[in-house]
C-alpha cells in the first residue's frame, strides 16, 4: 500500500501510522453533551465503498493526513493535509 | 540420456552432486531435474499421503513430484522443487517422506490402506473417542503423510530484504516479456525485468522455433544483450514475482545464493524484494495440463511441454521409447522433437477423431485405459474401439490437456478469471490489478507471434498511460499457429485411480466425493479433498478438477468458478520474507550515552519500550538484585545517588501560542507559568483517560520543555501533532522531539546540591534555585540545563547536556558521588523511591484510568477547555463505584505482595464476582522495612484506614492489607523542597 503525502510524496505504508475514520479530528465543544461526545468518541460508519481515514506520517514530516480510501477496491483516490484550508484549517 | 547435439548447454563444464547419497555429474546451467534424468534417475520423490514412486513432471516452480530437501542440518530446507534448484559441486539433495530410502519406502503400507484414505478420511475415520484424536491419530497420521520436514534448528545463514522501484515491471523473459521490456527499454522507461528462471528467454530455450529468422534462443540471447546494454533496464534472473498488492506494490523472492558452491558467508540466501511498479507486464507463460486416467502418475509420465523442453533446452530425452497423449495440435511438437532428435516415439494418442499429424505415428481409436511399472512407467495399457485390450512399451509418456494461462497474479487483489471456451481455460480481466496487463500465454494467446505482439502492445499502452512516446519497430516474424484443442478432463471410467492434484495425492474419486458428499461449491471442494493447497497452488490440477467437479455437479465450468488465487505465487522462506528480524534485528535497540558504562559496571540492562536502562549497579559481594537496590535506595535517602533519565521524552515547543496550547494539552493551566519555573502537568486523551504525565519548564518566553515518559514518549508527539494540526492550525506554535540530543541524569539525595556544586562553575543555593525551578549550569566549561524536579521524594535535581557530553557527565557525576558515600542507582531503585512516594508510572495509568481515579481532580481546571475534559465529565467516570488509587501495606510487614494479585472485603470468597480492586505496583521498601503496594480499590479513598484481603491466586498469597494514602513516606514532601 502507498500513501501520497501532500508534502513528501507517494510513500509506503510502514513510514505511517493509521488512527481511525477522520470524523475524530471535528471536535466537539467542552460543552456539547453526553450524546454528541459518545457520537464523536466511539460511533463509527463501517461503509462498503468510500471512507476517510487519518494517517499520520511518523517516519516522514509528522504530517496529519486525511485519506480518502475505497474500502471494497482498496484504491486511494485522494489525501490532503489536515490542516488544509478546505479542511477548516489554517484560516 | 543425454542426446548427442540437442540442447543449449556448454557442455565444457561439468559439475558434480550428489543426490539420496548418490554421486552424479550434470552440466552448469542443469537442474536437478534435467542431471537427474539425464542420468535415467526418474524416481524422484514420493507422494503426499499414499507415498507413490514420482517423477519430474515439469520444468519450472509449479513442479507438484520432484520435491527434495537440499543441505544439511540447521540449513536444510525441505520441498525444494529439483526443476528449479540449479545443480552446483557440493549440492547435497535427498528424496524426501520416504523410509528408509526413495527406492525402498516401508511407508508404501499407506498404500494398501488407500481405500480407507480418500476425501475426508480424517473427519470420518478418527472420530471417536475425541482424546485420541490428539495423543494418536493426528501425530500418526503427521509422520505418514506430509512432504519435508524441518531441521528444528536454529538457522544462521544470511537473509536479505531489498526495494526497488521502476516505470515498468515485466513479469517474465518468454517472447511477451522480452518484448514488451525491449519496447519500454528502448523508450527510456525505467524497466525492471524478472524471471524466475536462472536463464531468461521462457519457452524460447525449450522450443525449436524460429523467431526472425533464427532460432528461438539465439534471438532471446540478443534481445537480452540489447537490454543489458540499457542503463535503464534492470535484469533480475532468479527471481520469482509472488504477490500484487496495493499501489502497485509487488512481492518477489531472489534466489541469491542457493546455486553457488561455497557461497562467501554474508551473501544472502535469498533477498525479498518489494517493487514498488508504476506498471506491470504479466508475462509468466502458461502451465500445460495432465489429463486424468487410470495411474496417471507413475514416473515418466510428464506434460509434453516438459518433455520436449528438457530435450530443446538441456539435451535430455526423458526416456528411450516416447509415447504421447493429447487433445491438441501444439502438443505434436513434442513428437516431432524427438524424432527429429532421433528418438523413437512409438505412439501418438490424441483425443480427437479428426486429429491430423503428418510424419507421427498417429494411433487413432486408441484409447489409454492404465499404465505399468512400478518404480517407473514401462507400458500404457490401451483399448481400441471394440474395447481389446493392448500394451504399448514406453517409458515417457509425454501428455498435453491444453495449456491454462499463468494468471495467478491478476486474480490477488481478488479479481476473478473469465473463461474462454476456445481455449478451454480462464483468462484474467484487464484492470484486475490496477496498472496490471497481462500479455503472451498469461493471457491465453499461446503462439509465439502472438505473444511477441502482445509484450509490445501491452508495454506501448503501459508507456502511453505514463505519458512516454514510444517507437514500437515490427514485430519479428514467428510461428503464428492455431491451439485447435478440444476440452478433455479425464478418460472416462478408470479402473484405478486417477490424480488430478499430484502434490496433494487428490483422484478424480475423491473430488466425485466430494460433489456427492455435497461439498459441492469449488471452495468446499477444495477444502474437503485438499486439492490444489500447499504446494500446488491451483498452479497444475485447479482446472482439471473444476471439470471434474462441474461434471459431477452438472454445471459447466464458468458457473462453477475456481478458487481463489492467493500470494505467494511460490513457497517464500520465513528467512527471506522476515529477513534482518532474528535475534536482535527483531527489534531496533536504543542505547543511553552511559550504556557502556553501565554495562562495564556489571548492570544488568532491562528494556523499557525500544530503550536498554540499567537494573541497579552490582557492587561486590552483593549476591542478588534486592541487596544492590536496597543500598541503591538507602543511599538516595541518606546520601546522594546518579540514575540516567535520559530515555524520557523531551519535547521543545516554542510559538507566541505555546502557553496557550499547553493549556489545551493539559488538565491545568501553563500559560501562567514564568520562564525559569517548571510544573507537574497531567495528559488526558479525548476519551477523558489519563494519557500520560510529566514536568514542563518554561526556559523562556513563549519556550518550554515538556518531558513525558519513556513509554508514552512517541504517542504523547504524535499528540501533539494532531491536536495542533486538527484543532488550532493557525497557532503560531512549533513541537519538536528532542529526547536524543540531551543525556539528562537525576541527582537525588540531602548530598545532591554538594554533588552538584563541586562541579559548577557557579555554585547553587537552595535560596536562588528553589523546589521546580529550571536554568542553566555552568559544568566545567558546558552549559547544562538544570531542572529542581524529584522523583524520589529527596531534593532532586535533573541536569541535562548535549548527548555528546553525557558519557563524560556520568563517569565524573557517578565518581564523585561514590566519594560522598553514594552512587549510581538503576531502575529497580528508582521504582522503590516512587513506590514509597506513590508517585504514578504506566503500571498505574495503564489506559483505563481518570484523573479523578489517581485523586488528581483537582487538577483538570474548571477555567478552561482541555482535550479530555468533556469526556472526563461523563457519568459513571467520577464517584464512589470508581477503583481509586490506595495504598496498601501488609498487617504483617514481612507478609509478600505482588503486583497483579485482586483485592477483596475481608470475609468475601475470593472470586471474580467479589473483586473489589487489584495491585498495579509492589515492592519491598528498605526505607520503612515493610512491603508495600499501589493499587486500584473501589471507593478506595473512602476506606483509607480499613483493611482489605489480598489474594494472588497466581503466587498463592493471601495476604491481609491496611488501606493507607499513596504517599507512605515524607506526606508533607518537606524532604524534596529542602
Amino acid at each position: 500500500m502507498r500513501i501520497n503525502c501532500p508534502l513528501c510524496g507517494t510513500r509506503d505504508r510502514r513510514e505511517f501510522t493509521y488512527y481511525g475514520a477522520s470524523v475524530y479530528a471535528d471536535r466537539p465543544a467542552e460543552s456539547a453533551g453526553p450524546e454528541a461526545w459518545d457520537d464523536y468518541l466511539h460511533l463509527r460508519d463501517n461503509p462498503a465503498g468510500e471512507t476517510t481515514d487519518l494517517w499520520y506520517h511518523e517516519l516522514g514530516c509528522a504530517a496529519w493526513i486525511e485519506v480518502t480510501r475505497n474500502t471494497v477496491t482498496h484504491e486511494i483516490s485522494g489525501t490532503r493535509l489536515l490542516t488544509a484550508p478546505e479542511k477548516g484549517g489554517a484560516k | 540420456m543425454r542426446i548427442a547435439g540437442k540442447g543449449i548447454l556448454d557442455r565444457s563444464r561439468t559439475v558434480g552432486f550428489r543426490f539420496d547419497g548418490r554421486d552424479y555429474t550434470g552440466f552448469e546451467g542443469d537442474t536437478l531435474a534435467s542431471a537427474l534424468l539425464a542420468s535415467d534417475v526418474r524416481l524422484m520423490g514420493r507422494s503426499f499421503k499414499y507415498h507413490r514412486p514420482r517423477g519430474v513432471m515439469t520444468t519450472g516452480s509449479e513442479e507438484p513430484n520432484a520435491l527434495v530437501t537440499v543441505g544439511q542440518g540447521a540449513r536444510q530446507v525441505p520441498n525444494v522443487r529439483a526443476t528449479v534448484q540449479e545443480i552446483h559441486a557440493g549440492l547435497e539433495a535427498r528424496g524426501q517422506n520416504a523410509w528408509p530410502s526413495l527406492g525402498f519406502d516401508v511407508l508404501e503400507l499407506n498404500e494398501v490402506f488407500s481405500p480407507l484414505l480418500g476425501a475426508g478420511f480424517y473427519y470420518k475415520t478418527f472420530m471417536w473417542p475425541k482424546a485420541f484424536w490428539e495423543s494418536l491419530y493426528e501425530p500418526l497420521i503427521r509422520r505418514a503423510a506430509g512432504l519435508g520436514a524441518l531441521s528444528k534448528q536454529h538457522n544462521d545463514e544470511a537473509y536479505e530484504k531489498a526495494w526497488a522501484f521502476c516505470d515498468l515491471l515485466v513479469i517474465g523473459s518468454g517472447p511477451a516479456g522480452l518484448m514488451a521490456a525491449l519496447t519500454a527499454g528502448r523508450a527510456g522507461a525505467d524497466v525492471i525485468l524478472a524471471e524466475e528462471d536462472h536463464r531468461m528467454g521462457g519457452r524460447l530455450l525449450m522450443e525449436t522455433h524460429e523467431v526472425a529468422g533464427k532460432p528461438g534462443a539465439d534471438w532471446a540471447e540478443e534481445a537480452l544483450q540489447e537490454l543489458a546494454s540499457l542503463p535503464n533496464v534492470r535484469l533480475m534472473t532468479r527471481t520469482t514475482v509472488t504477490g500484487a498488492y496495493d499501489g502497485g506494490t509487488f512481492g518477489a523472492l531472489e534466489r541469491v545464493g542457493l546455486h553457488i558452491a561455497n557461497p562467501p558467508a554474508d551473501l544472502p540466501r535469498e533477498c525479498f524484494w518489494r517493487i514498488v511498479a508504476r506498471r506491470a507486464v504479466l508475462a509468466s507463460g502458461a502451465h500445460e495440463r495432465q489429463i486424468a486416467f487410470s495411474n496417471n502418475d507413475r514416473p515418466g509420465i510428464m506434460t509434453a511441454g516438459a518433455a520436449r523442453g528438457y530435450l530443446n533446452r538441456w539435451g535430455v530425452a526423458p526416456g528411450h521409447s516416447i509415447t504421447l497423449l493429447c487433445n491438441n495440435d501444439d502438443a505434436h511438437r513434442t513428437a516431432r522433437d524427438f524424432i527429429a532428435a532421433g528418438v523413437n516415439v512409438e505412439a501418438v494418442l490424441d483425443v480427437r477423431a479428426d486429429a491430423k499429424a503428418e510424419g507421427l505415428p498417429l494411433r487413432p481409436g486408441l484409447r489409454i485405459v492404465d499404465t505399468a511399472g512400478r518404480k517407473g512407467l514401462s507400458a500404457i495399457i490401451v483399448a481400441d474401439r471394440e474395447g481389446k485390450i493392448s500394451r504399448i512399451p514406453t517409458d515417457c509418456l509425454a501428455v498435453s490437456g491444453g495449456w491454462n494461462p499463468a494468471l495467478h497474479l491478476t486474480c490477488h487483489m481478488n479479481g476473478r478469471p473469465v473463461w474462454r471456451e476456445d481455449i478451454a481455460a480462464f483468462v484474467a480481466r484487464p484492470g484486475m490489478v490496477p496498472g496490471l496487463a497481462a500479455a503472451g500465454a498469461a493471457n491465453g494467446t499461446f503462439s509465439t507471434q502472438g505473444c511477441l505482439r502482445e509484450g509490445q502492445e501491452a508495454a506501448i499502452l503501459a508507456l502511453s498511460e505514463l505519458g512516454m512516446s514510444e517507437k514500437a519497430g515490427a514485430v519479428p516474424q514467428a510461428e503464428d499457429g492455431a491451439v485447435n484443442l478440444r476440452a478433455y478432463w479425464e478418460v472416462p471410467k478408470p479402473k484405478h485411480r486417477a490424480w488430478l492434484d499430484f502434490a496433494n495425492d487428490v483422484t478424480t474419486k475423491d473430488v466425485r466425493l466430494a460433489a456427492e458428499e455435497n461439498f459441492a461449491s469449488v471452495e468446499h471442494m477444495k477444502r474437503y479433498t485438499t486439492q490444489g493447497m500447499a504446494p500446488d497452488q491451483g498452479k497444475n490440477s485447479n482446472i482439471g478438477a473444476l471439470a471434474i467437479l462441474a461434471d459431477a455437479t452438472g454445471r459447466g465450468i464458468p458457473e462453477t468458478g475456481t478458487t481463489t488465487f492467493r500470494p505467494p505465487y511460490v513457497p517464500v522462506t520465513i528467512a527471506a520474507m522476515g529477513a534482518g528480524g532474528q535475534g536482535a534485528g527483531f527489534a531496533p535497540q536504543r542505547l543511553t550515552t552511559t550504556d557502556k558504562a553501565a554495562r562495564d559496571r556489571g548492570a544488568p540492562m532491562i528494556e523499557a519500550g525500544l530503550w536498554y536502562r540499567a537494573a541497579y549497579f552490582p557492587r561486590p559481594g552483593e549476591a542478588t538484585w534486592r541487596e544492590a537496590s536496597d543500598r541503591e535506595v538507602t543511599m538516595v535517602r541518606e546520601r546522594v545517588g546518579v540514575c540516567d533519565v535520559s530515555t524520557l521524552g523531551k519535547i521543545d515547543i516554542q510559538g507566541r501560542d505555546a502557553g496557550r496550547f499547553l493549556d489545551l494539552v493539559y488538565t491545568n493551566t501553563f500559560s501562567t507559568l514564568k520562564p525559569g519555573r517548571v510544573r507537574y502537568g497531567l495528559m488526558l486523551r479525548e476519551d477523558g483517560m489519563v494519557m500520560d504525565d510529566g514536568t514542563t519548564a518554561c526556559l523562556a518566553e513563549n519556550h518550554y520543555l515538556m518531558t513525558t515518559t519513556t513509554a508514552a514518549a512517541g504517542q504523547v508527539m504524535r499528540h501533539l501533532d494532531f491536536v495542533k494540526q486538527a484543532h488550532c492550525p493557525d497557532w503560531d506554535v512549533r513541537a519538536i522531539s528532542v529526547t536524543e540530543n540531551w543525556a539528562q541524569f537525576a541527582v537525588a539525595g540531602p548530598l545532591a546540591r554538594e554533588l552538584l556544586n563541586s562541579l559548577a562553575q557557579t555554585p547553587i543555593d537552595a535560596g536562588t534555585f528553589p523546589f521546580l525551578s529550571c536554568g542553566t549550569l555552568r559544568l566545567m566549561g558546558v552549559e547544562a540545563r538544570l531542572f529542581r524536579i524529584s522523583f524520589s521524594g529527596e531534593i532532586g535535581y535533573e541536569v541535562a547536556v548535549p548527548a555528546r557530553y553525557g558519557a563524560a557527565l556520568w563517569r565524573d557525576l557517578v565518581s564523585r558521588a561514590e566519594s560522598l558515600g553514594g552512587g549510581a542507582y538503576g531502575m529497580e531503585a528508582l521504582n522503590i523511591l516512587r513506590i514509597e512516594k506513590g508517585f504514578l508510572t504506566h503500571a498505574e495509568i495503564h489506559g483505563r484510568i481518570t484523573a479523578f481515579d489517581v485523586g488528581l481532580q483537582g487538577m483538570v481546571s474548571a477555567k478552561k477547555d482541555c482535550i479530555g475534559k468533556g469526556a472526563s465529565q461523563r457519568p459513571g467516570l467520577t464517584g464512589p463505584e470508581r477503583e481509586q488509587l490506595v495504598g496498601l501495606k501488609p498487617v504483617q510487614p514481612g507478609a509478600l505482595i505482588g503486583a497483579g494479585a485482586h483485592l477483596f472485603d475481608q470475609g468475601a470468597e475470593p472470586i471474580s464476582a467479589n473483586d473489589k480492586g487489584y495491585v498495579t505496583s509492589a515492592c519491598w521498601s528498605p526505607t520503612l522495612q515493610s512491603h508495600l503496594a499501589l493499587g486500584f480499590l473501589k471507593d478506595g479513598r473512602a476506606r483509607i484506614g480499613s483493611s482489605v484481603r489480598l489474594v494472588d491466586h497466581l503466587r498463592k498469597t493471601d495476604t491481609v492489607c491496611e488501606v493507607v494514602s499513596p504517599v507512605f513516606f515524607d506526606p508533607e514532601g518537606g524532604r524534596a523542597r529542602g
